[in-house]
């Protein structure tokens, strides 16, 4: 069964349920008309845009380009999980932490699974590489993001109760546990949620896509299992680095608690 | 047994003293003098330059841990990581009997840490420090949140300590404890410290 190709009339068409969401905002005063129409141009630009890299992308078939593709992707991911940080740590640490963990942990995954598991030939072929990656980046991303904010707001929190355990001569690792673990486990709960939920409350968009394209169901759960598995992995990986780094950072080798190397919250 | 030689931090300015087995040495001065910063520097809880020994051994060769544990300071706030007080004493039988020096029951170790007044916290504190057999106590206003009775409790189980030979380092912002414990003092004001 072929794909039934879409019209751009048939997307306006889609479009003009956006009129409900305005008239709700107008009628309402929730002041989202704008926000509304400026997010649905920049979604309509920004994937139109897409379409045609990916298609140049995949017609060139150059690992360098796709190598350039991939960076560019992180780099993207580590800004907006340092968007997402309400107390950052001072200076590159910031923007370095989050951004090395995520492409450590997405880099170790992908190699595993183009290596092992899909084999495309070649092995960086950007039609598996490319999409497989946005989907494990964005899902690393948001566990990434989520523990570094919750380690960075608890340590300050729970101040007094970190240094107790210093005064008392407990090292740093044993005072920030509990703040470690509390990072660790928030990190992890949209990754364990998600798993959980899948096919049962959402049925994923990658499954979604390729059954619409024509696959057999059974083949496109095959591959969403494999995702999940990649993503719950990247995730898991790049959390505890991230996590293990923003301890290391905000405490140093005389075991003391470094509170000054986060920036101020405005 | 402590000598602390040009000691500072951003906020303290070079300070040099010492104080000697079963020695206690009042710190006093204004609000925002630095006293706590002092403290605080001498468990090397806050980074600072100078040469601080105890028994002649500089805290640089042994780890932050090791120095804290015989130099254990006790802030004004104390602060508890579990919800149940006894999972804050790894050696309980060694805190009753400091506890009821202190005129807190036994069974306050099963009380929760939320359940506590701020006065119970404060000795329960100091009986945490001290349980663990520290060499020298630094003592940020101990008794700052006791009533008349608690405070006079804290004293007597201090001068029990001094007399074992532990050395303490008390800010006090009352007069006549530091009268009643003292036997030096150190004016601490606008980050300068000076023995009078």
């Amino acid at each position: 069964m072929p794909l039934i190709p879409l019209h751009p009339l048939d997307l306006a068409a889609a479009a003009l349920l956006l009129l409900v969401n305005g008239g709700l905002s107008v009628a309402m005063s929730l002041r989202l008309a704008r926000p509304l129409a400026v997010a649905a141009v920049r979604m309509v630009v920004q994937l139109s845009l897409v379409g045609l890299v990916l298609k140049q992308l995949f017609a060139l078939q150059s690992p360098w380009l796709t190598l350039a593709v991939v960076m560019v992707m992180l780099l993207f991911a580590g800004q907006e999980a340092l968007a997402r940080q309400e107390r950052r740590l001072t200076g590159w640490w910031a923007y370095g932490l989050g951004t090395g963990a995520m492409g450590f942990a997405a880099t170790v995954v992908m190699l595993l699974a183009l290596t092992t598991a899909i084999r495309p030939d070649p092995w960086w072929d950007a039609r598996y590489a490319i999409p497989l990656l946005g989907m494990v980046l964005g899902n690393a991303m948001s566990g990434v993001s989520l523990a570094l904010n919750t380690l960075t707001s608890a340590a300050v929190r729970e101040r007094a109760a970190i240094e107790a355990q210093l005064a008392l001569g407990c090292t740093r690792w044993v005072a920030l546990r509990p703040v470690l673990r509390h990072a660790l486990r928030t990190g992890l709960m949209p990754t364990v949620n998600g798993m959980a939920a899948t096919g049962v409350v959402a049925l994923p968009g990658m499954m979604t896509g390729q059954i619409l394209s024509g696959v057999d169901p059974t083949e496109a759960v095959k591959y969403q299992i494999l995702i999940m598995f990649l993503i719950a992995g990247a995730t898991g990986l790049g959390v505890l680095i991230a996590t293990l780094g923003a301890v290391r950072r905000l405490s140093d080798g005389r075991h003391r608690l470094r509170l000054d190397r986060l920036a101020r919250k405005d | 047994m402590l000598t602390v030689q040009g000691l500072s931090t951003r906020v303290l300015k070079p300070a040099s003293f010492r104080l000697d087995a079963g020695e206690c040495v009042a710190v006093q001065g204004p609000s925002g003098a630095g006293k706590s910063v002092l403290l605080r520097a001498v468990a090397d809880l806050d980074p600072s330059v100078g040469d601080v020994r105890l028994d002649g051994m500089r805290r640089e060769d042994m780890t932050a841990p090791d120095w804290r544990r015989r130099v254990t300071y006790v802030p004004a706030e104390s602060g508890w990581w579990a919800d149940r007080v006894d999972a804050h004493f790894p050696f309980p039988d060694r805190a009753v009997p400091l506890m009821e020096a202190l005129g807190l029951p036994a069974e306050a170790l099963d009380w929760p840490v939320a359940r506590l007044s701020t006065g119970e916290r404060q000795r329960l504190a100091l009986v945490r420090a001290l349980s663990q057999g520290p060499r020298v106590l630094l003592l940020d206003e101990p008794t700052g949140a006791l009533d008349r009775e608690s405070t006079a409790r804290v004293e007597t189980l201090l001068r029990a300590e001094l007399a074992r030979g532990v050395g303490v380092l008390i800010v006090t912002h009352a007069r006549d404890q530091a009268d009643r414990l003292a036997h030096r003092r150190l004016r601490v004001e606008g980050g300068e410290v000076r023995e009078v």
